[in-house]
């Protein structure tokens, strides 16, 4: 049951990007067409998961263990940048066809500040190791659903008629205001 | 060797250049912890500080690191700095470092240092590496100060926690919540971007 609830609140109520303001880098860059935003969020879903899976035991069994907690920063980089490169390198190699359609974004999500800043709330929160885990997925399933949805906005957008100053990352911030504002709707959801 | 213009290398980081409404990076911490004007100022100078570490480091070694590993090089430098400065701020400021969080051991993967190390501190000698971290880092704390003292004066009707606005003022709560980063930072660019569009246009090289 606790798990589901993590899954939710990582997910939805507490939205990585909209009330964390982590990873806007890339939810600003990458999010004018749906197709490269979806797999932009699938990919970094993937390397959530898994950094999750892997910062845990590194946090546990070696630096707690060890008491060197002040090597975490330096740590937890080092195993977000290999692991980057790792999945590229084992995508490359066993599905040609995702690799071409990730390709570019992989390297992008080593400076994704989401994926650190997972890492580190992991380690506040005191998670075990599977809450660890779901918490890590709902956090890239939460990074995709809000970098789909601006997207889907940024698409129609196209349209509109924006005044020139508004241009560009200014009105991508003002509407990334009014999504902040409706899912805020979701906090009664979990106290 | 050539000549470098100290005071242009300086002056950009305040203006032509200012991050994060110029150059759009570091816009995490920008949004994140400006929730009052002394989070924000806290925030600007330990980034301050970093830039100008990772700077001067950099910029030192830059004829020995290999080109292949660089980046993984300026990666551990900066989080080295960080480290350091999270934990003078946790010894010397517990409750600036509390209301911080995360996000202090967050400028490691702040794209402006990263940036400025790649995209300046690599091909220039220690001299004008100082000067540009100095410009962006003054520049980049005054702007996280602007939107800390908006949303503070906004959302409590105070800046620095010194009250400003009398009885009569109703804070507007939607200031210090996510969606009011979102809404000040937006209309700050448009502003930046309207005043820019009114001087002359040379100053735009790049």
């Amino acid at each position: 049951m606790d798990v589901i609830l993590i899954f939710i609140s990582a997910s939805i109520v507490n939205n990585i990007v909209l009330s964390y303001f982590l990873g806007i880098c890339p939810f600003v860059g990458v999010s004018n067409k749906t197709e490269s935003a979806l797999n932009m969020g699938l990919a970094t879903t993937f390397v959530m998961t898994l950094t999750a899976a892997i910062t845990w035991p590194v946090w546990t069994y070696v630096l707690v263990k060890f008491n060197i907690p002040f090597l975490q920063y330096v740590a937890f980089i080092i195993v977000i940048a290999a692991l980057v490169q790792f999945v590229e390198m084992f995508i490359r190699k066993s599905s040609p066809h995702l690799y071409r359609a990730l390709g570019i974004y992989l390297p992008l999500i080593t400076t994704n500040c989401a994926v650190l800043g997972l890492a580190l709330f992991m380690v506040l929160r005191d998670y075990n190791y599977i809450e660890s885990i779901f918490f890590g997925f709902g956090t890239g399933v939460g990074f995709t659903i809000a970098i789909l949805m601006m997207s889907g906005i940024r698409e129609e957008l196209e349209y509109a008629d924006v005044p020139p100053v508004f241009q560009g990352i200014s009105i991508t911030l003002i509407i990334a205001g009014m999504m902040a504002l409706a899912f805020m709707g979701f906090a009664g959801l979990i106290r | 060797m050539a000549e470098y213009n100290l005071w242009h290398e300086f002056k950009k980081g305040l203006w032509q250049e200012i991050p994060p409404f110029r150059i759009a990076l570091g816009m995490c911490p920008a949004l994140a912890v400006t929730n009052s004007a002394t989070n924000g100022i806290a925030m600007g100078l330990a980034t301050f500080f970093v830039l100008l570490c990772a700077n001067i480091s950099v910029s030192a070694i830059r004829k020995i690191v290999p080109s292949q590993v660089r980046i993984a090089t300026y990666v551990v430098i900066i989080a080295l700095y960080v480290t350091v400065a999270d934990m003078f701020l946790a010894a010397m400021f517990p409750p600036i470092s509390k209301a911080l969080g995360p996000y202090v051991p967050l400028i490691v993967v702040n794209c402006i240092i990263l940036g400025r190390a790649e995209g300046f501190a690599q091909k220039h000698p220690i001299v004008p590496s100082i000067m540009d971290a100095l410009g962006i880092g003054i520049g980049f704390t005054l702007s996280l100060a602007l939107m800390g003292s908006i949303r503070e004066l906004l959302g409590f009707g105070s800046i620095l926690d010194i009250k400003l606005l009398g009885n009569w003022f109703e804070p507007w709560i939607i200031m210090i919540l996510p969606a009011g980063a979102f809404f000040v930072f937006g209309f700050l660019v448009a502003i930046v971007n309207y005043l820019s569009s009114k001087k002359p246009a040379e100053t735009h090289g790049h």
